[in-house]
């Protein structure tokens, strides 16, 4: 089965090509199954190979498509890659892909049949370039799926085109991740220097030999690069303006899978980033410092899609702050849950916006809970698995990163326990505004409340069940041993590398305390927060220092300040005076001299420089062909 | 025989052309650069070592030039790019009522017969010759029939080339002196470096280099060309940004490069900083401009630029990437100027703040218009990111100058800045609401979504599949960098 792997990332595309070339002609129905059935069709595959991978001394299969780019000794197949990691990757996109596609058959129904059809067509693009982003087997094949989901992210924000303010975010989105693609890109053509490859096989060998020095520039540079896709700092800002597009695309897109790709490309280089400990401190800081910031602009957030958005931000920095400290199993368990619950809190979000009539100001909400109980319960779920409270999977895959902090430097384990409270504070937040107290919404609004379509509530509730339940497939050693049942089967990937060492220096004792302390700190903050927004919510404009929080902490505005309005001036100093006056002045000057030249010998000459070329190449002509004639 | 015919075809047609009615002259044209491209794409299936590939007899005798013209890798994908671009020119123009018809595409024919023996000539009188013939035409074209400012952009034009041509005449001279056989053949050129000393090559390096600096160009030689492109009508201005750029291109890869490895060494650093700084220098302007025309030709100052860098960087990955992006950059480009020309066409304007929401009112011209955008900000799987790629991979591991990695890096930033104003103009045309001006506009019609279909697909053929490019190209560069100065 490992051999037709490349039937994955084909039933999108055809997926795509049905939807996008015909979308004028097809009925909305006919495109809601199109975009559907092909992801069915890949998630079906991606079981089949991952039975396969799973079983026991499986060896990981490269599948060469054809021959890409070559020149000289540089040779690049499009080849794809199976191994655990990669197939873990399929299930995930796929999965949620899935659930996603079938919840926007009902969310995007009020789209006219050719958008409908384009939302679809969009969708199923994203699904093909993420799904060949973690089947390359090499980094230029990374990088086609990697700008490929940049692009399809830059459609779907800006879907709604004739929104110029949308049309500015999908354009901040596209270009703060070229950023980071500089890198990526400038990392590859180092690969290529250094190493004559860009195959990761033929790459992680020889990076041994390479310099520290080198090394250290090299992880830097893909960081960079994993910075602007997985939106941390300082390439963040892209995210939480990202929210402009249709919800389900929130919840696939900018939570479950694009953002995690920086995760996953740092994961599948660990062997490089393994040489470099200067990086791998460089981006356990900035996941710390990620962390951070996000989680206290999400505290004073009103836009239910923005609390999320900067809550994504926050938590991708657990993942990097597991990247940092060399857990990949752990960083990559947290992908896994973030998937779940991220996807069920923007699909719940999106159920409460639609009952709302587009409303997503949790100040104008409130109460929902009668009216809306299968979103109430499902996305009390998710605020309770992200908020850490065991025994939910949220609770596992942070604890195991922060467990593991702690094991690296006591001091990133406190910090990252500050991100936690928080999160359980602006989660509850905004749960309470939502879902408990009174309805403050209009009485138009009251009237049209309503639970949303079975297509969407099913989808809540299979997304409920797994981040709630997906704690067990990586269930940390202190509670039974051998029962981390993701660690033993990524171990062939990650083997050799040191990821599990630091947690084992712990003993038993101080990781129950660890997990004790965050469980407490975790119901501690829900109960807080409960109780404070329930009764009074948060309405007031905020001052103070919850004004630079609610202000994002002016982060877009310092960047205006100091790189756009710098360059905009540079340009235009380049377009006014250094290339009209500068430049155009000498050339303009020389031309006067010549007519000036031509005025004084006009008694000789017509001085019209057309005629005198005319003429030369005409006298050229006439001596060719009596050449020619001559000759003969 | 088949360059003789590439050549001689749009000559003959041309020729005939000024004498048809302005009636037929469209039709006419449009027949024999179909007749070029057959002939055309039957010289690239020919095997390498047909007999049919090349010309050669004397001509000029007393001076030992020969009417020498061949047709190798780099003349295949070069001539096949100019046989392939003026059928889609005239096609996407059709609509366009010319004064004086038939001397207008009697210039155009003759224009392309010059670029032709440009890029198969294999003797440098001969080169020279058809190197001006393409030229004169355009000139003609744009002063003739361009915009309102048509004859000051014409005469800045004028002095940049003619300046230029006239010291790459003395430098071709001086060379020819220098051959052992005082002959102009291309393969005496390549061995006169042997007897002209490092001094020699280093001055005489700028009396070529000029000339193909002014046609690229490279900055600060490159401020007759926004001007042109805005005035020139846009057929020639295709002409003039889809091939004629080639020209310099192609000039310094094999005029210049091989024929003056150590001149070309020498003065590596100082043209590759030119590049550097025109490459962010233009793609910075290009963010500033309003008008389409003046942005599309700053954006592709900043591509030349990265290809002059890639040449200078004397590897074979950079050298076969800049092979492969002429051919794309070509498609692209005129993809881009064929949008412009139909946008034009309709509503009368090329300011970007007086068109707006066409995206409603023209969904297949967008569609159209933001692939060929994808493709000009070189997004992976289409044509323009390999060549880019492989250009950057190439400058990157060069050991051709200290600085290279430093040249990578300050040149990248271009692969940002063109996001910037690429987008941007999506943005501001196509997106959005409409207004008075764009409220009646309508979509393309059918032969018009045959020819932006057509570029499209070559788009993404050639993103996804670029393998015919490189078997037809290898040996070519291959030939090419063993005559080029390596650093040990």
């Amino acid at each position: 089965m490992s051999n037709y792997v490349f039937l994955v990332p084909l039933f999108p595309l055809i997926g795509f090509l049905i939807n996008g070339l015909f979308r004028k002609w097809i009925p909305k129905p006919v495109s809601a199954v199109v975009g559907t059935a092909t992801i069915l069709t890949s998630f079906i595959v991606s079981i089949l190979i991952f039975i396969q991978v799973r079983a026991e001394g499986f060896q990981p299969v490269t599948v060469t498509l054809f021959q890409f780019i070559q020149a000289g000794n540089l040779k690049i197949p499009f080849s794809l890659l199976v191994d655990q990691l990669s197939v873990l990757f399929l299930l995930i996109i796929t999965g949620v892909g899935l659930i996603i596609h079938f919840y926007s058959t009902a969310y995007m129904k009020e789209e006219d049949a050719p958008n409908y059809a384009k939302y679809f067509c969009y969708l199923n693009l994203f699904i093909f370039f993420m799904l060949l982003l973690v089947l390359g087997a090499n980094f230029v094949i990374l990088f086609i799926g990697w700008e490929g989901v940049g692009l399809c992210s830059y459609l779907l924000i800006g879907y709604w085109f004739k929104n110029l303010e949308f049309g500015n975010a999908a354009k901040k989105a596209f270009i703060m991740n070229r950023i980071g693609d500089l890198g990526f890109l400038i990392a590859i053509f180092a690969m290529v220097g250094q190493f004559g490859s860009v195959s990761f096989a033929e790459v992680f060998q020889q990076a041994p030999s390479a310099t520290t020095g080198f090394m250290t520039a090299l992880t830097l540079l893909l960081f960079l690069g994993a910075t602007g896709k997985s939106a941390q700092i300082p390439l963040y800002t892209w995210l939480p303006d990202a929210m402009a597009g249709p919800t389900p695309v929130s919840a696939l897109i900018h939570a479950a899978t694009m953002v995690t790709a920086g995760v996953y490309m740092i994961a599948r280089s660990h062997v490089l980033f393994n040489l470099a400990p200067v990086s791998q401190s460089v981006i356990a800081i900035t996941g710390l410092a990620t962390i951070i910031l996000a989680a206290t602009i999400a505290t004073k957030q009103n836009d239910i899609k923005k609390v999320l958005a900067y809550s994504t931000v926050s938590q991708l920095g657990y993942m990097f702050l597991g990247l940092g400290v060399g857990v990949y199993t752990e960083a990559i368990f947290h992908v896994l849950t973030h998937a779940f619950f991220k996807a069920l809190l923007f699909l719940g979000a999106g159920s409460v916006i639609h009952a709302m009539g587009g409303e997503q100001d949790i100040r104008k909400m409130g109460g929902l809970k009668k009216s809306l109980p299968i979103t109430h319960i499902t996305f009390l779920m998710g605020c309770v698995t992200i908020a850490g409270i065991p025994p939910f999977s949220g609770f596992f895959s942070k604890d195991e990163i922060l467990t593991a902090a702690f094991a690296s430097n006591p001091v990133y384990y406190i910090i990252g326990l500050g991100g936690s409270m928080l999160t359980a504070f602006y989660i509850f937040r905004v749960y309470a505004m939502t879902f408990q107290g009174k309805f403050r919404g209009t009485e138009d609004q009251k009237h049209h409340l309503h639970e949303s379509p079975p297509a969407m509530t099913i989808s809540l509730v299979i997304l409920a069940l797994m981040s709630m339940f997906a704690g067990v497939v990586g269930l940390p050693d202190v509670f039974a041993k051998n029962s981390n049942r993701l660690a033993n089967y990524l171990a062939p990937v990650f083997e050799g590398s040191e990821h599990s060492a630091h947690i084992n220096h712990l003993s038993t004792g101080t990781e129950w305390i660890l997990l004790l302390v965050s469980t407490f700190i975790a119901v501690w903050m829900v109960i807080y927060a409960l109780r404070r927004f329930t009764k009074k919510p948060d309405l007031d404009e905020p001052v103070g220092l919850g004004k630079w929080m609610a202000d994002k902490w002016y982060v877009d505005e310092i960047y205006e300040a100091v790189i756009i309005k710098p360059l905009k001036a540079l340009a235009d100093f380049f377009n006014t005076v250094i290339e009209k006056r500068v430049i155009d002045g000498l050339v303009n000057g020389t031309g006067r001299l010549v007519q000036y030249s031509s005025r004084q010998l006009r008694y000789l000459q017509s001085g019209q420089v057309g005629a005198y070329v005319l003429l030369m190449v005409i006298s050229m002509v006439i001596l060719f062909a009596v050449q020619l004639f001559l000759r003969k | 025989m088949v360059p003789v015919l590439l050549i001689g075809i749009p000559l003959l047609a041309g020729l005939i052309g000024f004498s048809l009615k302005d009636a037929a002259a469209k039709g006419w044209s449009l027949f024999a650069s179909l007749l070029v491209l057959g002939v055309s794409v039957a010289g690239i299936t020919l095997p390498k070592d047909s007999k049919l590939l090349s010309f050669n007899t004397p001509w000029l005798g007393s001076l030992n030039s020969h009417f020498a013209i061949s047709l190798d890798g780099t003349g295949q994908i070069l001539g096949l790019l100019t046989a392939l671009a003026f059928p889609i020119i005239f096609i996407s123009t059709w609509k366009e009522e010319y004064r004086k018809a038939h001397n207008f595409f009697g210039l155009m024919l003759l224009s392309q017969a010059g670029l032709l023996g440009v890029f198969l000539a294999t003797d440098a009188l001969l080169f020279y010759f058809f190197w001006e013939l393409a030229l004169i035409p355009v000139y003609f074209l744009a002063s003739q029939w361009g915009g309102e400012r048509r004859i000051a952009a014409t005469f800045k034009f004028f002095i940049y080339t003619f300046l230029g041509s006239l010291m790459m005449l003395i430098g071709i001279i001086y060379i020819y002196f220098h051959t052992r056989d005082h002959s102009f053949a291309l393969a005496s050129f390549y061995q006169a470096h042997l007897q002209i000393t490092n001094e020699s090559q280093s001055w005489l390096f700028w009396f070529i280099f000029i000339a193909f600096a002014v046609k690229m160009p490279i900055f600060p030689f490159h401020t007759w060309q926004p001007d042109t492109y805005e005035q020139s009508p846009t057929a020639v201005t295709m002409v003039l940004s889809g091939l004629m750029v080639k020209m310099g291109v192609f000039g310094v890869l094999r005029w210049l490069a091989p024929v003056l490895p150590m001149g070309t060494y020498l003065w590596g650093d100082a043209v590759s900083v030119m590049c550097v700084i025109g490459m962010v220098y233009a793609s910075l302007i290009a963010m500033r401009q309003d008008d389409l025309k003046r942005m599309i030709a700053y954006s592709s100052i900043a591509h030349i630029g990265l290809m002059c860098l890639a040449i200078f960087a004397t590897s074979e990955i950079s050298i076969q990437g800049v092979m492969i992006q002429m051919f794309n950059h070509g498609i692209n480009i005129i993809g881009l100027w064929i949008v412009v020309f139909l946008i034009e066409k309709q509503f009368h304007t090329r300011k970007m703040s007086e068109l707006g929401g066409l995206a409603s009112k023209a969904p297949v011209l967008t569609i159209m218009l933001v692939i060929i955008t994808l493709a000009n900000i070189a997004l992976p799987l289409t044509n323009a990111f390999i060549g880019e790629f492989m250009m950057f991979t190439g400058i990157y591991s060069s050991k051709s100058s200290n600085y290279n990695v430093w040249f990578v890096f300050t040149a990248g930033t271009t692969i940002i800045l063109s996001a910037v104003y690429m987008l941007n103009m999506v943005q501001r045309v196509f997106y959005g609401n409409t207004n008075a001006l764009t409220e009646k506009g309508v979509d393309i019609r059918m032969n018009e979504k045959l020819v932006l279909g057509f570029i499209v697909v070559l788009i993404f053929v050639a993103g996804v599949y670029p393998e015919p490019l490189f078997r037809l190209t290898g040996d070519a560069v291959n030939a090419l960098i063993q005559k080029m100065y390596m650093k040990p």
